[in-house]
């Protein structure tokens, strides 16, 4: 019987409860499939890392650049130190390819008892020690489509060399996609002579590794770790990506709760005389809010488990098509296997269940506290509603949501920027029935009949407009405040691009990987080409500015300190700044990571020594999120010895064109050996990786409309079955088919106005928080405000002929049955 | 005023009935008829199909001389909105107009103007009983004020007849004896036709004529 009761009222409305389902899923699939991809992509970096460093103990890790290999000697020759085993790591451009190999130079003697796996099973050792000599691990040679005795050809600088393919390295799949030799052979290949990046220390038995640590007293810009620390360290790289689309997740599931508060309320109203019956029949207060509950507890566990399956199938298809890092670019050259995590699943369908009780708890409460007398009587089903009328609550959450925009973060996490957009959305929601009764109370009373009704019956229920209202309240909201935010986003990266694009062509060494660059000879040959007017190089290279943060960009350009102002996007004026110190241009990201300001002075670990620097200005930078430094090339190449360039930017002489450029530098580099854009090339690339990386934010939007306005729908379609006897009367004492339809279209466009107004305004106001809080706090860059009013007032427009065509659908459906029959139905 | 002629109706379906068959009703202005009968024996049948709310498979029904028949659902609504009031036995009050505001519906759909409106409903009001009660809202009210608002807004716009379906079913004794008390001076002082349909002799009593319904179709009875 209680199970009949229970599945009852469920299977009464299959599409309500459907649409509860559904929006649950979507909360747990996301937050699952987020959880997944990303907890793999760690595990399967971290086992990469583990295996790189084999049985070390401590990794001591410079610049990508290398350090001077006698540091090497040092750390070998301390005490506590059994082995020491030094390694140049150089992410080696494939021509023809985009991502670089990874080649990792090792001596071969002390490697091979550290990290056996980075070793071929019975290969020749002097295979190890040839020159041009390289082993590939399974993985690469998998990518590459190599075989044992196939030449692979690498670039170095400007020149391609061909390395023989001697074997493969011991199955270990975690390895990733590298290639090992020998390190001196590296040193010589990629012109690092004397320079290592890494070496891996294994301790002697009884010391303590914190201590050891703890006492190295490594060069500027070096850092120590324990290698099964490197996860942890991704982990925090990936963090503020991972937790905004976690939050993202919760919002889903919060709009999930919120359709689940709303159906249940509308329900239970509906159903509020059957539900005294039962309490006059016996059952007690708990029996009901239990029954109740579990109608919830019911589309919770159908809802997570489905999101569950759900969440495995998107990290699946995610994996496949926009890769681990769900294209934000931090995972290259691993494939992870997706591991399905249980602490996971039972995390995110556990809030799917609780977010569907949660919504079930209120209407359940109210239902059990209802008098069994008045209940049954007609007309007290406004009681039901009386509890959502007073705004306090409301006022004080979009109070707390404000206070809580103004804290700063917490462990470099927007913490109380999240808290704020989530009282600005529980804040709107608790006031909607009062904002609402506002809104409808200034609508002027009209004298046709059929707006006239409409506007009556909405005044006189602004509880159960408020309740139909909350899911597309919600789901408008998130999607303004994303839609604003994008488009700020967009239209700043936009002007970004503008503004540190001013050549007319720009050439690269390489995109990915840092084994080519221009010699100073390749410069001086490229500067001689016909048709370049001007040309400013630029070196860039990691630098470390705390051993607790991930490492800056450094980069070195031509004469930016003439005409800097003109040249960079400064958010901020110029510092007058000692004219003794050289000068440092700062990132938005740098400034704000390191809580640097103009004026103030920087350290910046240069060749193994730290050289001071006067932050002259800040500006405007989307491309480097850990943060970059700017400095002029001829400052950089006398500090640290390093004569070499990247990139250039080129500005041609008049009539010459970007095809003619190309060829002459082509004729002195070689084909293929360089790689060249156009500012409007790079502008729509960039902006084209722009749009891909929101695209599960546009899908998600659209979902979360779409199950917003199905809310709405359903909620409108379940009204109007409840007013079909009034529709009935009101056919009796004359009112046309058409006036009816009229009443409901009206009632549908003022409802959906209402809560589109409301929408709108709270999507505005999270938007501000997401641009001002949110991104300053967990990217560290800033935007300008960008209202997309021409693709809003679409939207607008859309969603209220949507809502005005679904309030008439539902009371075609309505209407469809027999009026005389309604009104012999009880009221 | 009223012509019923030859009218049949079921209902089709896997469980088809024929409700009405071959009924004759006549009825002059003003005259207040009561009809009684066994539950399902097609009363409110008849009713909806006087109100053009449905239709017969056989048979005229002419109101005002106006056969039903020729017009189509808009042109019945109207007349039903001009000539007829209904009374239901649940009442059917707007739950989220006001007293007066429900009193006025068919006047605002008959697009009288406000003014005379306004006085209309009041003169209704203080007839019923309901002074002063203009602001009420249907929760407000008792079972016996509800059905009141109910008969100020079924004659408030002077209909040529009155249809009345159980209108005391849901009163106790006293009330219900004052409901129809108020329905019968109420329709006679508008000049009104009524069908009163009923279950409850002392309802019927009210009437000027009584008729009973059988399947066979009507008998006269006299008002007891």
């Amino acid at each position: 019987m209680t199970g009949r009761l229970l599945i009852g009222p469920i299977l009464q409305h299959p599409g309500r409860s459907l649409l509860c389902v559904v929006a649950i899923a979507l909360g747990v699939a996301l937050g699952f499939a987020v959880q997944l991809i990303n907890g793999s992509a760690i595990s399967e970096f971290t086992r990469a890392a583990q295996t790189l460093a084999g049985k070390a103990d401590v990794t001591v890790r410079g610049p990508r650049q290398g350090f001077d290999e006698s540091i090497y000697v040092d750390l070998a020759r301390r005490d506590g130190v059994a082995l020491a085993s030094p390694a140049l790591e150089v992410d080696a451009k494939l021509p023809g390819r985009e991502e670089p190999l990874r080649v990792i130079g090792l001596d071969v003697f002390r490697a091979g008892r550290l990290q056996p796996a980075l070793f071929a099973e019975g290969a020749d050792l002097l295979d190890s020690l040839r020159a041009d000599t390289v082993f590939l691990s399974p993985a690469a040679m998998g990518w590459l489509g190599v075989k044992p005795g196939d030449t692979l050809t690498v670039q170095s600088g400007l020149a391609r060399h061909g390395l023989h393919v001697a074997g493969a390295l011991t199955g270990e799949a975690s390895l990733g996609r590298v290639a090992v030799m020998d390190i001196g052979a590296a040193q010589t290949l990629f012109d690092r002579i004397g320079r290592v990046s890494r070496v891996d220390l294994r301790l002697a038995s009884g010391v303590d590794v914190e201590r050891f640590v703890a006492a190295l007293d490594l060069a500027p810009g070096l850092t120590a770790e324990r290698p099964r620390d490197a996860g942890t360290a991704t982990d925090r790289m990936t963090r503020a990506y991972r937790v905004n689309l976690d939050v993202l997740a919760l919002v889903a599931l919060f709009t999930g709760g919120l359709l689940v508060f709303s159906t249940q309320a509308l329900s239970v109203a509906q159903r509020r005389a059957q539900i005294a019956l039962l309490r006059v029949l016996g059952c007690t207060r708990g029996q009901i809010a239990g029954l109740l509950l579990a109608e919830g507890l019911l589309l919770g566990i159908v809802g997570a488990a489905l999101g569950l399956a759900g969440g495995l199938a998107l990290a699946r298809i995610a994996m496949e098509i926009v890769g681990a890092d769900l294209g934000a670019g931090y995972f290259r050259g691993i494939a992870p296997v997706l591991r399905v995590s249980p602490v996971a699943a039972l995390t995110f369908g556990g809030l799917g269940v609780v977010a569907a009780v949660v919504g079930s708890l209120g209407p359940a409460l109210e239902a059990a506290r209802a008098a069994p007398a008045a209940a049954l009587k007609s007309g007290d089903d406004q009681r039901a509603f009386a509890a959502l009328r007073p705004p306090w609550i409301g006022i004080a959450c979009l109070g707390a949501g404000a206070a809580a925009s103004a804290l700063p973060p917490v462990d470099d996490l927007p913490v109380f920027g999240y808290l704020a957009i989530a009282a600005l959305l529980m804040g709107t929601i608790l006031s909607l029935p009062a904002l609402t009764a506002f809104a409808l109370a200034r609508i002027p009373t009209a004298q046709r009949i059929p707006v006239a009704l409409a506007i009556e019956q909405l005044r006189a229920r602004p509880a159960q407009a408020a309740l139909s209202l909350a899911a597309i309240v919600a789901a408008v909201g998130l999607s303004v405040s994303m839609a604003v935010m994008v488009s700020s986003f967009r239209t700043s990266v936009d002007a970004w691009l503008e503004a540190v694009l001013p050549a007319d062509l720009y050439l690269r060494s390489s995109s990915g990987g840092d084994s080519a660059f221009f010699t100073e000879s390749d410069q001086a040959r490229i500067r001689d080409v016909p048709g370049i007017a001007r040309i400013e190089f630029l070196r860039w290279q990691q630098v470390l500015l705390d051993p607790q943060r991930p490492r800056v960009t450094l980069l070195a350009r031509d004469g930016v300190d003439l005409d800097a102002e003109r040249r960079l996007p400064l958010i901020g004026p110029i510092a007058s700044t000692d004219p003794s110190l050289p000068r440092a241009w700062l990132s938005e990201q740098t400034a704000a990571i390191y809580g640097f300001a103009p004026g103030q002075r920087i350290a910046v670990p240069l060749n193994g020594r730290l050289h001071e620097f006067v932050v002259a200005g800040i500006w405007r930078d989307y491309a480097r999120q850990n943060g970059a430094v700017l400095i002029d090339r001829a400052i950089y190449t006398a500090l640290a010895d390093d004569r070499s360039a990247n990139d250039a930017g080129m500005w041609l002489t008049a009539g010459t064109t970007s095809a003619d450029v190309q060829s002459a530098i082509e004729a002195v580099t070689g084909k293929d050996a360089v790689e060249f854009a156009t500012p409007g090339e790079i502008r729509a690339v960039s902006l084209s990786i722009f749009d891909r990386t929101f695209t599960v934010t546009y899908a998600l939007e659209a979902a979360a409309v779409l199950i917003g306005l199905v809310g709405l729908s359903s909620a409108i379609g379940s009204q109007v079955l409840a007013r079909r006897r009034e529709f009935g009367m009101l056919r009796h004492v004359g009112v046309l088919r058409g006036q009816i339809a009229r009443m409901l279209a009206t009632e549908g466009f003022i409802v959906a106005a209402v809560g589109l107004l409301i929408g709108v305004a709270l999507g505005f106001a999270m938007s501000l928080v997401l641009i001002h809080v949110v991104n300053r706090q967990s990217f560290h860059w800033g935007m300008q405000l960008h209202v997309p009013v021409a693709g809003l007032a679409l939207f607008i427009a859309v969603m209220l002929m949507l809502s005005t065509i679904t309030a008439v659908f539902a009371g075609r459906q309505a209407m469809a049955g027999d009026a005389v029959r309604a009104v012999k139905e009880d009221w | 005023m009223l012509s019923v002629r030859h009218v049949s109706k079921s209902y089709p379906g896997p469980r088809s009935r024929d409700v009405l068959h071959d009924v004759n009703l006549d009825l002059k202005g003003g005259e207040y008829v009561a009809i009684m009968g066994e539950s399902g024996v097609g009363k409110s049948t008849l009713l909806n199909l006087i109100a053009g709310l449905d239709a017969p498979d056989t048979g005229t029904i002419e109101l005002a001389g106006v056969a039903l028949a020729a017009l189509d659902d808009d042109g019945r609504t109207r007349l039903r909105r001009e000539k007829i009031g209904f009374v239901f036995q649940a009442f059917h009050v707007l739950p989220y107009l006001d007293v007066a505001h429900n009193v006025e519906l068919p006047l605002a759909l008959l697009e009288v103007p406000p003014k005379d409106r306004a006085r209309r409903v009041d003169a209704m009001l203080a007839a019923v009983g309901l002074d002063g009660r203009g602001t009420s809202l249907p929760r407000e009210l008792s079972g016996g004020e509800l059905q009141r608002v109910a008969i100020a807004r079924a004659l408030i716009h002077e209909p040529m007849l009155v249809l009345a379906d159980e209108p005391t079913g849901n009163l106790d004794p006293d009330n219900a004896a004052q409901i129809l008390d108020l329905l019968r001076t109420r329709v006679k002082a508008g000049g009104a036709a009524a069908i009163l349909v009923t279950h409850s002799d002392r309802a019927a009593a009210t009437a000027d004529r009584v008729l009973r319904l059988t399947a066979a179709g009507f008998t006269a009875e006299a008002p007891k």
